[in-house]
């Protein structure tokens, strides 16, 4: 088997509503591999996305330890985390989460503001990273001049440019028609198998769920 | 710098609120500036007045007249230089509305101690010249396109009788809030048909003006003074010159702290308008600033592109108001020259404007940032599922 770059050791999480603790996961243990693509399913309220959030360092077990790459990121800070997700995490949300303001090019390129990259080699990354998604040629849209799959695909350029370690991407295709799931599906496939991205996807949908190479799911938090 | 386009973009994400915001700042900067202006112009002449003048009264109140007799004695004081003196006319030309301040003064003495009316010396001469001779001010002249060898007529009210008068000098300030509203004439004119007419009434001056070595000694002078004549029959005050211009000033101070307190409220209104703007800002934004943290950006990355928004709106609205300002206030100039001499915009009251702007700015963002730098990013998100 290949080196986990995902390791999960006995999480748990809960939430609390003023003095009341609400459970969300139970004791996760969970082991995923470089260059892997996991699909987490499971129905509304069980846990999937606060699972990817904690992976994506955006929120803290209340137990447990996680490993990325070998860092355990419930022990970083703050400030470190959130380098530690510059460098790292690429995110994908259902609802795209795109700038309204900025073009799909400036989109992009949002990323890689917070690295040292002059303006020459951000320019270079961006349309790389817009070329993969297919729409090297809608650079100066704005996101209210293009289709929800479009904006999707912007959101995975954004996702990938700065070559993070996982993608992480949360119900991806949850606000696109049957065509635009398959593209945005092959695209994440096509991630996996040529640029060799670490794929962790939640999704409610079986058929988005079969582009990826393991299915594992989640109820009343936990892993089945 | 790398967020800069950011920061504009948003500030025009909602054209119209921004530019409503925008036009009530400018708007406000307008009130506010004004309202500075016009306690600025209230208080020009006191602030026109020089250190080493001292003026010289009854002790009563600036109605009692002196005795010219007094100017002898007053040379004779330690300190004092020069003396000269002038009376309140109070006459009406044509109408009672063209009001306009008249001095009969000692022609000869008078334009020394006041160096700051600049008149031609051939004018200077003739007016010295020719006992109806007057000497008026520029923006005087202006008002009733006078100019030098006209007739003028004005009708005693203090002095009955109608006065007649050829203007020999149009007189200009040295400095912008020199007065050049004025109209001068010679107290001897006054004084040759009163020894006629009423000679109890001959004589007499309304005050002197002391022209002294040395400011720091004026109060001491001004003792020296009322000592002089005290127990007399017309005893003295004597102030600085600023000091006896405030006197009549006043009568208004309530008006003007009103006023201070209202330019105070409007700095208020100013910072409402805009801390609305960026806090509906920051409610909508929450989930961008949350996802914005995701990717990695920390919290000064928000605090500068909030406080950019803000900064931006608020000069903007700032210099437009400015630009407002300077172009009304030359309107409210023009309207308010017969009565306020000097309604100009202070280069201070520019930057007091700046300053307010780069307050309000700052202050508009505070509850904005802390609102963006404390929401846990899975807040933000709304995506706890």
């Amino acid at each position: 088997m290949p080196e986990p770059i995902v390791q999960v050791e006995n999480v748990s999480k809960s939430y609390y509503r003023d003095s009341l603790e609400i459970p969300v996961l139970h004791d996760i243990s969970l082991e995923i591999p470089r260059a892997e693509f996991l699909a987490l399913m499971g129905p509304s309220g069980s846990g999937k996305t606060t699972l990817l959030n904690l992976l994506a360092g955006i929120d803290q077990p209340t137990s447990g330890h996680l490993l990325v790459a070998g860092k355990d990121i419930a022990s970083l800070s703050d400030g470190d985390l959130a380098k530690w997700r510059s460098e790292n995490i690429g995110m994908v949300f259902q609802f795209y989460n795109l700038m309204p303001v900025l073009t799909a090019y400036e989109n992009v390129e949002l990323p890689l503001l917070l690295t040292k990259l002059s303006r020459k080699e951000r320019r270079k990354h961006v349309e790389t990273a817009l070329s993969i998604v297919g729409l090297a040629d809608r650079m100066k849209h704005y996101p209210r001049q293009l289709s929800g799959g479009q904006e999707q695909r912007v959101a995975i350029a954004r996702a990938v440019v700065s070559d993070p370690t996982l993608v992480l991407a949360d119900e991806p295709t949850g606000d696109l028609d049957r065509k635009s799931t398959d593209e945005i599906m092959s695209m994440l496939s096509r991630l996996n198998s040529e640029f060799g991205k670490t794929i962790i996807m939640v999704t409610h949908d079986p058929r988005a769920a079969k582009a990826a190479h393991i299915v594992r799911h989640l109820d009343k938090g936990e892993l089945s | 710098m790398k967020l800069l386009k950011l920061v504009l973009r948003n500030s025009f994400r909602h054209r119209l609120r921004t530019s409503l915001t925008i036009l009530g700042l400018a708007l406000a900067v307008v009130a506010f500036g004004l309202i500075q202006t016009f306690i600025a112009a209230w208080y020009s002449q006191a602030a026109a007045a020089a250190p080493d003048r001292l003026v010289t009264r009854h002790a009563a109140s600036i109605v009692f007249t002196l005795p010219l007799s007094y100017k002898e004695q007053l040379l004779k004081i330690d300190g004092v230089e020069q003396v000269t003196y002038g009376n309140w006319f109070g006459g009406v030309y044509v109408d009672p509305q063209n009001f306009f301040p008249q001095f009969a003064i000692d022609a000869t003495t008078y334009f020394e101690i006041y160096p700051e009316f600049i008149v031609e010396p051939d004018q200077y001469e003739a007016f010295l010249g020719e006992r109806r001779a007057a000497l008026v001010g520029r923006a005087l002249a202006d008002r009733f396109g006078w100019k030098v060898g006209d007739m003028i007529t004005l009708i005693g009210t203090i002095y009955p009788g109608d006065w007649d008068f050829v203007i020999r000098g149009i007189y200009t300030g040295k400095e912008e809030i020199t007065d050049e509203g004025t109209f001068y004439f010679h107290w001897e004119y006054v004084d040759e048909a009163m020894k006629q007419q009423m000679p109890g009434r001959a004589g007499q001056i309304g005050w002197f003006v002391l022209q002294i070595d040395n400011p720091d000694r004026a109060a001491a002078i001004s003792t020296a003074v009322d000592e002089r004549f005290s127990n007399s029959w017309a005893e003295t005050l004597t102030e600085t010159e600023e000091a006896f211009t405030l006197s009549f000033i006043q009568f208004a101070a309530a008006i003007i702290a009103g006023l201070r307190v209202v330019s105070v409220l409007i700095v208020g209104v100013i910072l409402l308008v805009l801390a609305n703007t960026m806090v509906m800002t920051a409610r909508e934004r929450i989930s961008e600033y949350a996802f914005m943290k995701t990717l990695g950006f920390r919290s000064y990355h928000l605090i500068g592109l909030i406080l950019g928004e803000s900064f931006f709106i608020s000069f903007v609205g700032g210099i437009v108001g400015i630009g407002l300002l300077a172009l009304v206030a030359r309107l409210v100039a023009a309207a308010l020259s017969n009565y306020l001499y000097g309604f100009a915009v202070p280069q201070s009251t520019y930057f007091h404007a700046l300053a307010v702007a780069f307050v309000v700015g700052l202050a508009a963002a505070i509850f904005p940032i802390q609102r963006a730098i404390r929401i846990r990013i899975v807040e933000g998100l709304r995506v706890v599922d």
